[in-house]
This record gives structure tokens, sequence and C-alpha cells, in this order.
């Protein structure tokens, strides 16, 4: 059927870019403009051209905080991928059981960030915290305070457990969505297990899949929060995470001019990253029909 | 407006943004886009290029910045040579 192309709907979606212009445009617009400015406070500006944006390009705290947020969401997404299909995959399909653990795994997407954070800094702690005791019990070295090791895995080990039923609901959601039909076929084939999960039940996942690892990537790259609760940058450096360094920079430091040159390079690569996200997802759907 | 910190360059900076939006919006109801596909191996829509165009030509200025860092309206010139290909062949 020919479908109607009418671009005048366009302006159908003008209230919704009056509010983003009032959320985000607005506020990106004046970043960009104390991103060329410098500024001791009392809402005076001195014109400083690209100044901020070389000493970021050259600043090897930029950078370095820059590695470790893409380590993080590295590994976080090399975690929380496998995992969350894995744990639908070994999901009851129905009845009672399969409700249940769907409540179950919701649970800790409900928990707000601060509250994630608080809990694992607690948990982790060797004087009151089941992990951290537990683990100095049996006489493993373990204070993520002190111990760059034992920090980065007190992060990476709290994210695992707060965002992998994200993806083991959405991979869940892409799984029930396969007809018993190609199931039977597979059994007719008698094809294996792993057969099945190649030629089924992964190409039939990958959409669902591509939207939570572009969620899960936007999210760990932007993460504040948690680690910042939890560790709060340290030890010395060794947690500072993007978005830490910059409201260090921002708020803590008053460095405005330097923050909004940072904050727009960050901009730059998350949208660079979700452009490509968004380009093969749009033709992994165009491929699957 | 005074706390959103205006200059002069930036606000010529956001004012040819916007003109190039409306002028894109313009064509895109006057002759709608019709997509293809080109070297990206993806398809793409006039729309789709001027996205590519305008953040591709951020990161061969910041790139300019950091590597050569002087000279930076230099860069622009890149950026259309850059924009170009992209109408071009992407």
């Amino acid at each position: 059927m020919e479908k109607t192309v009418n671009q005048k709907a366009w302006f159908l979606i003008l209230p919704v870019l009056l509010l983003v212009a009032f959320s985000a445009v607005i506020p990106l617009m004046t970043v960009v403009n104390y991103s060329v400015q410098d500024t001791f406070g009392n809402n005076q500006f001195f014109w400083a051209g690209l100044e901020w944006f070389e000493e970021m390009l050259q600043s090897e705290r930029m950078w370095d905080a820059l590695g470790r947020q893409l380590m993080f969401s590295a590994v976080i997404l090399t975690i929380q991928v496998p995992l969350g299909v894995f744990v639908a995959l070994n999901m009851p399909k129905s009845g009672f059981w399969s409700s249940f653990c769907l409540v179950v795994m919701s649970l800790p997407l409900l928990i707000p960030w601060n509250v994630v954070g608080t809990i694992w800094q607690i948990f982790g702690r060797v004087d009151i915290g089941l992990l951290g005791y537990t683990l100095d019990a049996l006489g493993i070295s373990y204070n993520y305070t002190q111990d760059t090791f034992a920090a980065w895995a007190t992060i990476i080990v709290m994210d695992v457990w707060h965002w992998t039923s994200l993806v083991a609901l959405l991979a869940f959601a892409g799984l029930k969505s396969i007809p018993d039909a190609y199931y039977q076929a597979a059994k007719i084939d008698q094809a294996s297990r792993w057969a099945i999960f190649r030629y089924i039940e992964l190409p039939k996942m990958m959409g669902v899949l591509m939207i939570a690892i572009l969620l899960r990537f936007m999210d760990s790259f932007m993460i504040y929060t948690e680690p910042f609760v939890v560790t709060g940058g340290g030890p010395g450096n060794a947690t500072t995470l993007l978005s830490i360094d910059l409201v260090k920079m921002a708020l803590g430091q008053f460095d405005l001019g330097p923050a909004a040159a940072f904050s727009i390079m960050y901009y730059l690569v998350i949208l660079l990253i979700s452009y490509v996200f968004y380009t093969v997802m749009t033709n992994l759907d165009k491929k699957g029909g | 407006m005074d706390w959103m910190a205006w200059t002069t360059p930036t606000a010529v900076f956001f004012i040819i943004i916007a003109c190039t939006l409306v002028v894109f919006t313009v064509l895109a109801i006057k002759f709608p886009e019709v997509p293809r596909v080109g070297i990206l191996r993806t398809e793409t829509t006039r729309g789709d290029r001027l996205f590519i165009t305008l953040l591709g030509s951020a990161f061969i200025n910041l790139a300019w910045l950091g590597v050569v860092g002087a000279n930076q309206p230099y860069a622009l010139i890149v950026c259309l040579i850059y924009a170009a290909a992209v109408f071009r062949w992407a």
C-alpha cells in the first residue's frame, strides 16, 4: 500500500520542540557561551576564545577520566549483555514463576541511584557491611576506600547488580516474541541448543538487544551518583569518571569556562556514539522487515 | 538574557546553525527527501547528511585545535571540503 507522505506533519512535533528548547537547547547554548569566556562570579564574563578547549584537549586529567569512563562502560557492557541474555534464556517462559521472576528482577531498577550507592557503600564496609565483613573474615584483603582494584570491583558489581535486570527484561521480551513455529522447525531439524540460540533466538533478539546496549552505554557513560556515593571518585582519582570530574571542575572549583568546554566535548562524544548506535539499530530494523 | 552570557561570535554561530536548519526544513517541505545509500553503506537523507556534516565539523575543529593549534579559521575550509564530500558521496 502506498504511504501518504505529508511533510507538514512535522509541524505536529512543534510543542515537543518548544519543550526541548526550554529544557535542553537553551541550557546547552549557555554552556557554549560559557566555554569561550572566563568568569570570577558576579555574572561578569571575559572573552577567552578557544583557550579552554585548547587547555582541555591537552589536559591529562580529562584524557585520564575519558579513559576510565570508556573502560567502565566497556567492562559493564561486556558483563551485563551476555549475563542478561543468559538470565533471560533461563527464565521460566510462562506461569506463576515467570511473573515472580519478572517482579523480583525489576526491583533493583526501582531503587533510586543514590540509595543504590548508599546500600553498596554500607554493604562493602569491613566493619559493618555484610560483603566487606565476609570477605575480611575469609582472609581476602578488601577495602574499597584505599585499594583501586577493590573500588573498581565494587562499582562494577554494583552496576551489574543494578542494571543487568534491564538487559534481561528486554532480552526476555525479545524471546517471548518468537513464534513457536520456529522452535518446532528447529526440533524437526534436530538443531542443537547452540544452533537454536545462534540462528533463531539471537537474530530475533537483536533489535531489543541493540536498544539495551544503547541504553546501558548511555547510562554508564553518564553515570555519576552511584560511584560518587560509594567512592567519591577515589582512592585518589582511581574512580573519577567523566561526570564526577566535570562536577568537581564546575561546582567544586567554579572553573565554569574549562568545565563548559569539557561538557561540550563530552556531549559530542555521546552524540557521535548514539548516532552510530541509532544508525545500526534502524538498519537492523529494516533488515528484519 | 544576561544570565546566558551571550557573546557576538557565539550568537553568530547559533544564528548560522538556526538559518541552516530553517533552510533545510523548507527544502524538505518543498522537495521531499529521498534516502540513498552512499559510501557509508547506510541510507541517508539530506537531513542525515546535514547532521553528519555538523557533527563531523565539530570533531574536525577540535582535531585542528588539538593537533595544529593555530590558524583555526583554516579548519573551516577542511569542514567545507568535508561537507561537500558528505553531501556528494555519503
